[in-house]
């Protein structure tokens, strides 16, 4: 995409350049004012983007390597230690078992949105109404989708009372028990990230160009094979993308357990494990080091899967 | 391709700069002394505090003007803050933390100089005030409650009456049994965890001292066993297991409502709740609004009895301490000391007051009828209590083992509770080896 991008720039400035007459190269002053324009637009997000994400990071490096409580004014420098107790504590790691649930979670989730995406593409009725309901979640701040659902599953709450309109007595404490508490949690997560999916398939399936689509017809392809054949290849990088987010995103699951359960019955992710030990515990550097670890490892995971998957060129036509 | 990598490089070095946190260079030390001429005091003081509540309704500023007809020139103004601990320990990496504040429990005691003006020495405090050693820092003392709470079970009077019992039990067994016949005879939820709150579960710690009424459990935390058989908390978490076990609690704790818990209880929906005193004027005006009567709100102290009477620990609310960094000092320290003399916030929240020899509230007579006897448990090894508690990162303050207990009675994770007390035992006792003092 780059390269495309680069070549049409290149274009348009030769075009640019070949049109217009252009005489003797500009004044010495002028050049270099050309040559600092740029980064003169580029100095706002740039303090921004360095004191608000690159600065903390590296105030985050600096804090994994001390035994730094939080409040306290003195912070003593301790090196790796707080790594090797990272890697010599399993406990820590066993929480990422919940991120498999997550992870099940947003295969249903990928799956579920392709689906949708794919019909609405197509002449549906109301398909601007559909389109708002799925990603309407999305748009809801986290916070208040965890107080909505703590009524939901509530003993006697929403789902218990739907169940019973269709004459299912359900009796049953739906975060009671780890497996059934981590499936209704990733199932929150499901509906709330379902619609971002689908917008991102929505979009990358309507570039598309329709041609395709009355050619294929003629050919006597039916919506299945319209779908393996055009629709599944045509937005394969937007696919690779959502696996990753979805991978990355389940390895760091926070804000639905910890607002619902805080990470109680069996529901505790790496990250509310992060923030329990930072602000329950006092061991600001520790958690510093765990936050830096998992970064580390969803780098890692990214990286794997870009070997695994390369971004090869779309070409359809 | 060149002039990118040196930019790289320059943008790269630019970001380790503020690896270097700037912390550190306080000042240390600092008296805030009583100001003698009321007079004199001028200053705006910024009061933090967690009573939001408070100031919506307007009592803080009520106080406030109480409090200026005796400092005339002193003006006080309040911040509230509903997450607390959270929002006041990111302000304490700055000089900008209120004038007066509540000591956030996450500070560290020794660090204490580091960030409240001393307001004397305990030797000449503690004859007037309760609670002086809690702040206490080499003779020093850091802060003050302004009101000191007993823990004990919100019970619903009507309730317990309908199943039968008039008498508080005695034992952790006479309880389960009680609860169970309210659980037989009535419709009432018998004990509601409030588990989701979490914070709910962390209050049985405040267990330790009542079981066999000794002002010293705190000293028997940092040294000895708390899970060892007959100790404190091992009393107290045998009980919530019990409760939980034997079904006598609500049918699905993970969805528990703290708010809705207040006129459930009220109304006789449920029996009985494990808090502490300063939760009765909350049930009360929950009682009030839901239109029934406030008096079912009752009190009683947890089962245990030494030598035939009940024992209550009363310790301290939050501390308000003075901000090292204050310019008005002598104006801080005068709100603190006319808030915990004067003002009238102890009777309003049915409180015990700091002041030694002061009248307990009303809803304490019954305590005072039975022969309750109050202790304040010796708060000297508190920071090394909390230090063994981050360290082995079993967490008596924090709502997770409570939590992981329950879940243990219910059936929703595996394990016997000898094993489970075990554990906690061994984490503990193995870090107070390795943390020491």
């Amino acid at each position: 995409m780059t390269d495309t991008t680069e070549k049409a720039a290149v274009k348009t400035t030769t075009g640019a350049a070949s049109t217009a007459p252009s005489p003797a190269p500009a004044p010495r002053g002028t050049r270099v004012w050309r040559g600092v324009t740029p980064w003169l637009f580029l100095i706002a997000p740039l303090a921004l983007l360095i004191t608000f994400t690159y600065a903390p990071v590296a105030n985050m490096l600096a804090y994994s390597l001390t035994d730094w409580d939080g409040v306290s004014p003195e912070l003593r420098y301790i090196g790796a230690e707080n790594y090797a107790e990272i890697f010599t504590r399993e406990d820590l790691f066993r929480v990422f078992f919940v991120s498999g649930y997550y992870l099940v979670a947003s295969a249903v989730q990928i799956v579920a949105a392709l689906y949708f995406a794919t019909i609405l593409s197509f002449n549906v009725r109301f398909r601007n109404f559909f389109k708002g309901v799925l990603f309407f979640p999305y748009l809801i701040n986290g916070v208040a989708i965890g107080f909505v659902f703590l009524y939901f599953f509530q003993d006697g709450g929403t789902l218990d009372s739907v169940l019973n309109l269709f004459g299912v007595e359900s009796d049953r404490a739906w975060l009671g028990t780890p497996v059934s508490a981590n499936t209704s949690l990733a199932g929150v997560s499901v509906w709330r990230y379902l619609g971002l999916n689908f917008v991102l398939f929505l979009g990358a399936i309507q570039s598309i160009p329709g041609e395709l689509y009355e050619a294929a017809e003629l050919d006597g392809a039916n919506r299945w094979h319209q779908f393996r054949h055009i629709i599944a290849p045509g937005i394969k990088p937007v696919l690779t993308l959502t696996v990753i987010l979805s991978i990355s995103g389940s390895l760091s699951v926070f804000e639905v357990p910890y607002i619902m359960t805080g990470g109680a019955t069996g529901t505790e992710t790496f990250v509310i494990q992060t923030v329990n030990l930072a602000f329950r515990f006092g061991k600001t550097g520790l958690a510093s080091a765990a936050a830096v670890v998992l970064l580390l490892i969803i780098l890692l995971v990214t990286w794997i899967q870009r070997r695994l998957v390369p971004d090869d060129k779309v070409d359809l036509v | 391709m060149n002039r990118r990598h040196i930019l790289a490089m320059v943008a790269g070095a630019a970001l380790l700069v503020p690896g270097c946190t700037g912390t550190g260079g306080t000042s240390k030390g600092a008296d805030a002394e009583a100001p003698t001429d009321p007079a004199k005091v001028t200053g705006t003081i910024k009061v933090l505090t967690v009573r939001t509540d408070l100031i919506q309704d307007g009592t803080l500023k009520r106080y406030a003007a109480e409090f200026s007809k005796a400092y005339p020139k002193v003006k006080v103004e309040f911040e509230g803050l509903t997450d607390y601990e959270a929002e006041v320990k990111i302000r304490m990496n700055t000089k900008n933390y209120g004038d007066v504040l509540l000591i956030p429990a996450v500070v560290k005691k020794s660090d204490y100089p580091k960030f409240f003006a001393s307001l004397g020495t305990q030797e000449e405090r503690a004859k007037k005030y309760r609670f002086t050693d809690y702040t206490t820092v080499d003779g020093k003392v850091y802060g003050q409650s302004p009101n000191g709470v007993s823990p004990g079970f919100i019970y619903n009077k009507r309730i317990w009456k309908e199943a039968g019992v008039t008498e508080w039990p005695t034992t952790p067994a006479e309880f389960i049994a009680d609860l169970k016949a309210i659980k037989a005879k009535t419709d009432a939820i018998p004990y509601y965890t409030n588990f989701a709150a979490g914070w709910t579960l962390s209050g049985w710690t405040s267990v330790n001292g009542s079981v066999h009424c000794d002002p010293k459990a705190t000293d028997k935390l940092a040294e000895g066993d708390p899970w060892a058989k007959g100790a404190d908390l091992r009393v107290g978490d045998t009980l919530l297991h019990d409760m939980v076990k034997a079904g006598l609690i609500e049918k699905d704790p993970t969805t528990s409502n703290w708010e809705e818990s207040k006129p459930r209880t009220a109304k006789g929906e449920i029996a009985t709740q494990w808090l502490g005193t300063w939760a009765i004027v909350q049930f009360q005006d929950a009682a009030k609004k839901a239109g029934v009567n406030p008096d079912d709100i009752g009190f009683m102290p947890f089962p245990a009895q030494t030598g035939s009477t009940f024992c209550a620990t009363i310790s301290p609310d939050y501390n308000q301490g003075v901000n090292v960094h204050s310019q008005h000092k002598a104006a801080a320290r005068a709100w603190i000391d006319w808030f915990t003399d004067k003002s009238t916030y102890a009777q309003d929240n049915l409180a015990i007051s700091p002041l030694k020899g002061a009248p307990l509230p009303d809803v304490l007579k019954p305590y005072e009828e039975a022969g309750v006897k109050f202790i304040e448990v010796d708060d000297t090894k508190g920071a090394q209590v909390k230090n063994v508690d981050n360290q082995s990162e079993v967490g008596i303050y924090a709502p997770e083992y409570r939590q992981n207990l329950v879940d243990l009675a219910r059936g929703a994770r595996d394990g016997s509770l000898e094993a489970f007390f075990a554990d906690l035992s061994k984490r503990w006792t193995e870090t107070q080896r390795t943390a020491g003092s």
